[in-house]
């Protein structure tokens, strides 16, 4: 049982670290991504570098969806204009990763805040369909502007470089993809302490009452799809760095609903949750695969049901959470967490 | 410009359309009765073509048993997706129960390629094969008659909404839940009977469209395009699921022939941006006022 939790100021109750326990297990989380590098293996340093992908750009259509209750289907249309502008800045320019992968954010920031533009006339799903429309777009300039984009074969790019480093391989692309994860969910955190995340959550729980309040609803509701799309521009371009490959079809549209699906499982308006949304919906498919080559050997047929069942299990999940735990995972963890914490006095 | 082209182009667009409206009324069925907007009816179109298959090629069933037999099963999975995955969610926010029906989407893509595998499939063909002459135009035998057979039920459906009991339940329902509770009518009933009539008219028009092109794992994707035309028309209004299914039909038709097959969604999408942007409720749809 937790004590001497008392607040006695509204700072001390809106804090990020609220108790030295917290503090520490926060310590020991981020020691062990640091140390997880030097004894994973080459399998899961990959992995590591996908869910850290993942939980960027979940991160960012968290603020979107989740906090600011507008649904977009176009997450996976922002990535690839990062990632474009990565493959296409380092083909012709040469810069070095941080400056390519802020302009990438900025870039996806841009094209958000235009796809954003009809979001105060639409709402709901009409927005969704609205942001539906943008992706066909993008999609279709992926594929045909060939001068820049390179048409359907897409852009190979030369791996990321800073200061004559070049990070080739996972293992550096760790070290990458990782600390910036870490750094965008606090930021993201921290928005959420302001008066523009606060506007965010007014918004969300309803529109028309935030605007009496005083909240400009154009302003914030474009200020939200730039930081979400800002946040896919970035895990797009890590996503280019790390694959060096760039395709019209890296980006589909299951793609966009996959990360609302983190989002959902994860829970939706909940930092905690979309991490663990990332991680989950990125790591469940890999589960499967291991699952399916241990029954190769008794069952020779059970590749060819990997896909289907890979579909089957994706489906279930999003509709099985919906119904029965519509907060996600995060409610989960609290309800573990409040496990340990009034241990020897439930029941 | 060649007339005589673009007459046919034009004619085998409009057909295309027709089977649009089709299927954007069963959408707007539903989504008048239970205000669902259904992301998973390409996906049940695209079982009920399947159905067809196994009962038509696999069974060995004569292809005029076999459609009403694939109708009849596409109408029940509409009717267990209600009771069982939309009815739960009744009251959630609309975000939910739309990414609820992309899940259901999901789950039946799954459930076709683990019985009837990934790869593309050809539909026995049942229809005449004579070509169809209109004055000087002619149109492939599978669209006309496919046409021919989706007007057919289009046309009961609009005879049916309007004069039957079960028609004048639905609409009561659509315009006044409580009012339509307290005069009696089984809402309940009315939401399974939705789905149910709306996964009716979906998979005639999977069977038919498969029977022209073919059919796979990917066949759902004519949802999108659906979705256009519900969005362009009003998604409450039958009048404007026929009127925007007839024009979006042809206009991807027409964009495919002339500009390339990578431009047919574009053309599309920019009209429904276009319309998003105008009137954000569609052609014909009722502009809903929001009240705190």
């Amino acid at each position: 049982m937790r004590i001497g939790d008392a607040k006695q100021s509204y700072e001390a109750d809106e804090a990020i670290w609220t108790s030295h326990t917290q503090k520490l297990w926060f310590g020991l989380f981020l020691l062990i991504l640091l140390l997880f590098p030097f004894m994973a293996d080459s399998y899961l340093l990959y992995l590591g570098c996908l869910v850290g992908i993942a939980v960027i750009s979940t991160t960012g259509l968290n603020i979107l969806t989740g906090f600011t209750g507008l649904i977009s289907l176009g997450q996976a249309g922002f990535m690839g204009v990062g990632a474009y502008t990565v493959a296409w800045l380092s083909l012709n320019t040469g810069l070095p990763f941080p400056v390519t992968l802020v302009l990438a954010g900025l870039m996806a920031a841009a094209v958000g805040i235009l796809v954003g533009l009809p979001s105060l006339r639409v709402k709901g799903l009409y927005l969704a369909i609205a942001t539906l429309a943008a992706s066909v777009f993008l999609h279709f300039i992926f594929a045909e502007w060939e001068s820049v984009t390179g048409g359907m074969g897409g852009l190979s790019l030369e791996p990321a470089h800073l200061f004559g480093w070049s990070f080739q391989s996972d293992f550096m692309m760790y070290f990458i993809i990782v600390p910036l994860a870490v750094l965008m969910v606090f930021a993201a955190r921290n928005v959420f302490r302001t008066r523009i995340g606060r506007a965010f959550i007014a918004i969300r729980d309803r529109d028309i009452s935030a605007e009496i309040l005083g909240i400009d609803l154009l302003h914030y509701k474009l200020m939200s799809f730039a930081l979400s799309s800002f946040y896919a521009g970035v895990a797009g371009g890590l996503f280019a760095y790390f694959f060096r490959v760039v395709t019209p079809e890296s980006f589909p549209l299951s793609m966009s609903i996959f990360y609302l699906a983190a989002v959902i499982v994860g829970g939706m308006g909940n930092l905690l949750g979309g991490i663990l949304g990332a991680a989950f919906m990125t790591l469940v498919p890999e589960a499967l695969k291991l699952i399916t080559a241990a029954l190769t050997p008794f069952y020779p047929d059970a590749p060819v049901f990997m896909s289907p069942m890979l579909e089957i299990i994706f489906g279930a999940l999003i509709v099985g959470f919906l119904i029965f735990e519509p907060h996600g995972l995060a409610e989960i963890w609290h309800r573990i967490r409040r496990f340990f914490r009034l241990w020897p006095f439930r029941n | 410009m060649d007339w005589l082209f673009f007459g046919e182009i034009s004619l085998a667009g409009l057909a295309m359309g027709g089977l649009y409206a089709l299927i954007a009324l069963g959408f707007v069925i539903i989504y008048k009765a239970t205000r669902v907007i259904n992301f998973a009816i390409g996906e049940i179109m695209m079982f009920a073509a399947y159905l067809f298959l196994a009962f038509a090629g696999g069974m060995e069933l004569s292809a005029w048993i076999a459609l009403p037999m694939a109708v009849i099963g596409g109408s029940i999975l509409g009717g267990v997706i209600e009771k069982t995955m939309i009815r739960p969610m009744l009251g959630e926010s609309p975000i939910s129960v739309v990414m609820v029906t992309i899940g259901i989407a999901s789950i039946l893509v799954g459930l076709v390629e683990f019985i009837w595998t990934a790869n593309p499939q050809l539909l026995p063909s049942f229809l005449p094969r004579e070509p169809v002459f209109i004055g000087p135009l002619y149109l492939a035998p599978k669209i006309a008659y496919g046409f021919l057979i989706g007007s057919a039920l289009l046309i009961i459906y609009l005879l049916y909404f309007r004069f039957s009991r079960g028609g004048v339940a639905l609409r009561a329902t659509a315009s006044d839940q409580a009012a339509a509770y307290s005069m009696g009518i089984n809402v309940r009933r009315v939401f399974n009977m939705a789905w149910v009539f709306g996964s009716l008219a979906a998979s005639l028009a999977g069977v038919l469209v498969a029977a022209t092109g073919g059919l796979s794992p990917q066949f759902g994707i004519i949802g999108l395009s659906v979705l256009v035309v519900v969005i362009v028309g009003g998604l409450d209004s039958i009048l404007g699921a026929l009127v925007a299914g007839v024009f979006i039909g042809w206009l991807e038709t027409v964009a495919g022939a002339y500009l390339g097959g990578e431009y047919r969604m574009p053309a599309t999408f920019l009209v429904l941006a276009v319309i998003l942007v105008i009137r954000p409720y569609g052609l014909f749809g009722t502009h809903e006022i929001e009240r705190v």
